[in-house]
């Protein structure tokens, strides 16, 4: 990368050796996971110049667009809507949390036994390396799983403006309308960020572009049903994982591109692993970036992920929101119907998330499940027990992980995810 | 001379090496030391020994998979094998080797239906055996002779090695019969690896394999604690290399 965005990233108040360390192992680590694969489609091009560049070309179209008059609003949670922010000229960039960092000033902020994805989100701002957190005008919190809740009354000290969505649990008449009137709060505090007004021809256009981005991933999603299946689940995740990050036209347009070049490879019969490969569903926990660390195993393993039932992945996009609405109050409440049916771990109970793993596995025709949960993520882990026992009554075998983002369990989840492919073959 | 088919089993503690004729029957058994080297000693026992197939399993079976380019199992299939070869009607496998145990249960036809394996520290493993043996003063050999002498087993309620250790340090130092305490030691591993079995299959004989299966106490310990038969193998070490070995000549369809 340039110099220039080293006076950049000062700017910013990065810590620049900090920062080059981090630079350098996730370098290291994308040549060695992702650009050693074999038979990778040529349009994954686009998202290796992306990764090469999420700290450096991406973060300066944010700052002109900051120079421009627009705001930048960072999120940690699929639950936040891009089409308000979109709608009142504010750009929605995911936040770091995908790797450990400054684990040990963390942890003076955080209990030890935190999991790893909130605990890596507090380690990218105390360790001052995430450029997407220090360009955002408002970042929101939103009140998911009690680790998260907690952890954002002290985030709330090391950011400047941290905005905290509440959100509700259970999926009843009264949770619909706290999510309503938390829509309707979330608008008015970004319309006051950027003194813009969401007018019903901002939130409609907003509407058909996020749209088009989640249909570009259910594009790319319903090739992955084919054997062979013309993608790998890392190069697949990685587009997932773009989603959060890229500015949405283009975004759409990239995986369009990437999905006519696997159509080809569909009607061709070439795939990334020879067909009859085991296939695998990850649902769970999501996987943020640079965390590829569960895919990785299982590729290298003699299987391939043919779906991650997961925030990072469809759960994060299944539905479309309805393009019907007139009115501001119409495609409001379209929003609110869409965003309520994501079927988190923190609903209370949840038994869309089982149906969907159980429709999910037949799709894609996944010969087998791997539950991936994060170390102390309550609700997921909780959720697991029931997934498998449900998953095991109908002959679908499941092997459920509970891990981090350390190196240290590597050899061991490897002999149990080849042992689970064995076992599928 | 016919085909004789080989499996070698890196475990973290030792490496076993299997080799069986077209027959499947057992025609070499040797064992060593697996040292900061496992390769070094990989070569030394391979040395002589005219194999027509070879494929590698325990924690080390990728690091033997690229010295020597062989094919390589994962150690729960490979149990899984050797358990049936020796034990035809076994649905039930538990493994407790050096660093890992594992509870894995069979479909009727042999292969792998389900699997619990422990998490990424030694608790409950030959190792925690192996530093409480020395803790009190045993020998690895007499640790289960000499609990089974005892008459009750004093509660240790830490499975962790680390505190296990001071635990039976604090034991020691009250006067506790050192008998008496091996022999909870004995019941605190039974407890975890009996809760594996139950998490994967009720009922029915368990053949019970690796390092750990050697020791008499845990034999009967087991058996008791689950009231279900346990079935040990002659050297019930050998038993991963062993299905490596058939697993080879499966492959090569000498065998079924």
């Amino acid at each position: 990368m340039t110099a220039d965005y080293r006076l950049m990233w000062t700017n910013l108040g990065l810590d620049l050796n900090a920062h080059d360390a981090l630079l350098a192992v996730l370098g290291k680590a994308y040549q060695e996971i992702y650009l050693s694969q074999k038979n990778r489609p040529d349009a994954m091009g686009y998202f290796d110049f992306v990764m090469s560049e999420v700290h450096g070309l991406r973060i300066k179209e944010l700052l002109d667009e900051k120079a421009a008059g627009r705001k930048i609003i960072g999120s940690y949670c699929v639950f936040v809507p891009e089409e308000i922010v979109l709608a009142a000229n504010a750009t929605l960039v995911g936040l770091c949390s995908g790797a450990d960092f400054a684990t040990e000033n963390v942890e003076k902020l955080l209990p030890r036994n935190t999991c790893a994805l909130i605990k890596s989100s507090f380690g990218f701002k105390v360790g001052k390396v995430c450029p997407y957190l220090e360009s955002a005008d408002m970042i929101v919190g939103e009140n998911t799983c009690d680790g998260k809740k907690k952890a954002y009354e002290t985030l709330g000290h090391l950011v400047k403006n941290l905005y905290v969505m509440d959100l509700p649990q259970v999926k009843s008449e009264q949770g619909k309308a706290l999510l309503r009137a938390e829509y309707g709060r979330f608008k008015a505090a970004v319309e006051k960020l950027t003194s813009a007004t969401v007018t019903p021809e901002s939130l409609k256009k907003a509407i058909l572009t996020v749209n088009a981005k989640r249909a570009a991933i259910h594009r790319l999603s319903s090739l992955r049903k084919a054997d062979p299946t013309p993608i790998s689940g890392l190069d697949a995740l990685l587009a997932n994982q773009v989603f959060f990050y890229d500015n949405p036209a283009r975004f759409t347009e990239s995986v369009n591109k990437l999905c006519d070049e696997l159509e080809k490879r569909v009607k061709d019969k070439t795939g990334v692993f020879p067909e009859k490969t085991p296939r695998i569903l990850v649902s769970g926990c999501p996987q943020a970036v640079p965390n590829w660390k569960l895919p990785l195993i299982v590729e290298t393993s003699g299987a391939v992920i043919v779906g991650e039932e997961s925030c990072v992945g469809e759960r994060g996009t299944r539905n479309l929101t309805d393009e019907s609405g007139e009115t501001i109050e119409e495609m409001m409440e379209d929003i609110v119907d869409r965003y309520f049916q994501v079927d988190c771990a923190i609903f209370t109970p949840n038994p869309d998330r089982l149906n969907h793993i159980e429709e999910m596995v037949k799709a894609f025709k996944a010969d087998g499940v791997i539950h991936y949960g994060l170390q102390f993520c309550q609700p997921y882990l909780m959720e697991s027990i029931p997934v498998e026992k449900a998953l095991e009554e109908k002959g679908i075998p499941c092997l459920r992980i509970e891990t981090d983002y350390s190196m240290e369990d590597v050899g061991q989840l490897k002999t149990r995810v080849e042992a689970f492919i064995e076992q599928l073959r | 001379m016919g085909k004789q088919f080989t499996g070698i089993d890196i475990g973290s503690r030792t490496i076993k090496l299997v080799v069986v004729d077209e027959k499947g029957e057992i025609v070499l058994s040797l064992q060593t030391d697996t040292s900061f080297d496992p390769i070094f000693e990989a070569k030394k026992l391979l040395n002589g020994v005219h194999c027509d197939g070879i494929i590698a399993t325990g924690y080390g079976r990728n690091l033997f998979e690229i010295a020597f380019d062989a094919p390589t199992v994962t150690e729960i299939k490979a149990h899984a094998i050797g358990a049936r070869a020796l034990f035809p009607d076994a649905r039930t496998v538990l493994d407790i080797g050096g660093q890992d145990s594992k509870a894995i249960a069979l479909f009727e036809d042999g292969r792998v239906r389900k699997f619990e394996m422990n998490d990424r520290c030694a608790a409950g493993t030959g190792k925690f055996l192996e530093i409480m043996a020395r803790t009190l003063g045993f020998t690895i050999e007499d640790f289960g002779r000499e609990a089974l002498l005892a008459e009750t087993d004093l509660n240790i309620s830490s499975m962790c090695t680390v505190f296990a250790e001071s635990e039976v340090t604090s034991l020691i130092a009250k006067g506790e019969n050192r008998r008496e305490i091996a022999r909870g030691l004995h019941a605190s591993v039974i407890r975890r690896a009996a809760g594996m079995i139950q998490r994967v299959a009720n009922g029915g004989d368990i053949v019970f394999t690796g390092g750990v299966a050697k020791n008499t106490c845990m034999q009967k310990m087991l058996s008791e604690k689950l009231g279900r038969n346990v079935l040990v193998a002659a050297d019930p070490q050998q038993v991963g290399a062993l299905g490596a070995a058939l697993l080879v000549a499966k492959k090569m369809n000498i065998i079924r």
